[in-house]
């Protein structure tokens, strides 16, 4: 039978179907099986406090200069939009408007996707390739819960403080680029970012988010790493799709989550 | 639970996004004048509350003394009913009157607040009537228009009272 004849196209789709059904499938459970395990895996901080160290502390310079960046732009690219207006004294709100709504949570999912994620896929692929997680459940050690929950929590912690150290960065960013080197009035800068911004609406929203986040690129990351086939090639496709997958997931989670929240 | 010297890494990076946090709320949010007093609910009817938001600024004077809460259409006056969250701590007479005011040519919109001469106070729960209707730009354009076209049609230098567009 030719490949590109109607019953083999038609059996394709039919398989490529299945196999993203069962795909679905298996990462709900895993899911439900780490939320299950919150318990146990608090219970033992040590595994999950090595793992903040991991994924957050070298995550920190990484996400401490990229705010710092995104700062400056957003100071420069906002002054020069608003004082065609005659405006220029909003910077302050503008800088802190988009960095705790928007900008601080993506950007820093998506950094961490690149950073931490592809880290816990490889570790886990590597594991899996080099069947230790099968040698641990011979041993009778459930591997998600001695693996995977800990990376999970450790992730989903660290995610939200790396959030706010870039927004709080970027700020600090913005403000040395419009008040120090521009010359925007301090007092103003400072006085309609505080008018302007709400703690719970937008600072609390902005927590929100990036929990969220945390959530999806630790639980892309440790799927992918799981379900890797255990060769090198499948362990390096798997480090791809974490990011491919993570970054697309908070991009569509983030209109979503945008949407719901700020819907007024 | 033994100790390893992560743990002071890891808390001085929990501290680290804990200080951020804290910026965030305090520095750019300033949660600190976040009025944690009792207020009183009053509602006010307006013609045309033009481009009014929820938790826009009450104002009296130039400071702040209250909140709009929420804003809904009152379908048996065919006006709009705003209710404001006053701040306890300031009283008003019963018979101040509210304006719908805009800070700077194109700021946002805002209540202001002007005391009368009542000497019982607004309480919660009081509706004021005594209201004056945001400035709708539209309208003052077509104003203006109409007393410059009778103005000209009449052909006296007397203008007419403006804002009574006169027929030709």
């Amino acid at each position: 039978m030719s490949p590109y004849s109607p019953v083999r196209m038609l059996s394709n789709l039919g398989f490529g179907t299945r196999s993203q059904l069962a795909e679905l499938g298996h990462a709900a459970r895993l899911m439900s099986r780490l939320l299950a395990l919150t318990g146990p895996a608090l219970a033992r901080f040590g595994l999950v406090r090595d793992q903040i160290f991991f994924l957050g502390n070298y995550s920190l310079a990484i996400i401490t200069v990229s705010g710092l960046f995104v700062g400056f732009v957003l100071g420069l690219q906002g002054y020069y939009t608003l004082q065609r207006y005659g405006s220029s004294e909003a910077l302050g709100l503008l800088v802190a408007l988009s960095l705790v709504r928007e900008l601080g949570p993506v950007v820093t999912a998506l950094l961490f996707a690149g950073r931490a994620g592809t880290s816990l896929t490889a570790e886990i692929g590597l594991m899996k390739a080099g069947e230790q997680l099968s040698a641990m459940e011979m041993m009778a050690v459930d591997p998600v819960r001695r693996i995977l929950a800990p990376r999970f929590w450790g992730g989903v912690i660290a995610m939200p403080l790396l959030a706010a150290v870039f927004s709080a960065v970027g700020i600090i960013g913005g403000w040395v680029v419009g008040v120090v080197m521009i010359g925007v009035d301090a007092g103003s800068f400072w006085s309609q970012m505080q008018a302007g911004v709400d703690v719970w609406r937008d600072v609390g929203n902005g927590v929100v988010k990036s929990f969220v986040f945390g959530v999806t690129v630790t639980f892309v990351a440790l799927h992918q790493g799981f379900e890797a086939q255990p060769t090198p090639e499948g362990v390096s496709r798997a480090t791809t799709r974490t990011v491919v997958v993570a970054s697309l997931a908070v991009l569509g989670l983030d209109f979503l989550l945008t949407a719901w929240m700020f819907s007024l | 639970m033994q100790r390893s010297k992560n743990d002071v890494w890891v808390g001085l990076f929990v501290l680290i996004g804990g200080a951020a946090m804290l910026f965030l709320a305090l520095k750019s949010a300033n949660l600190l004048t976040l009025s944690f007093d009792t207020s009183y609910r009053i509602t006010a009817k307006f013609d045309n509350i033009g481009g009014l938001k929820p938790r826009a600024a009450v104002k009296s004077a130039g400071v702040v003394v209250g909140r709009v809460e929420n804003i809904t259409f009152d379908d048996k006056s065919y006006q709009a009913s705003v209710h404001l969250a006053m701040e306890s701590r300031y009283a008003f007479p019963k018979d101040s009157s509210l304006k719908i005011l805009t800070s700077g040519l194109l700021g946002e919109q805002y209540i202001g607040v002007e005391a009368g001469g009542d000497e019982k106070n607004l309480a919660a729960g009081d509706v004021i009537k005594q209201t004056q209707s945001a400035v709708v730009l539209e309208s003052l354009i077509s104003q203006f228009l109409y007393s410059k076209a009778a103005d000209s049609s009449s052909g006296s230098g007397a203008a007419p009272p403006s804002g009574t567009p006169e027929k030709k």
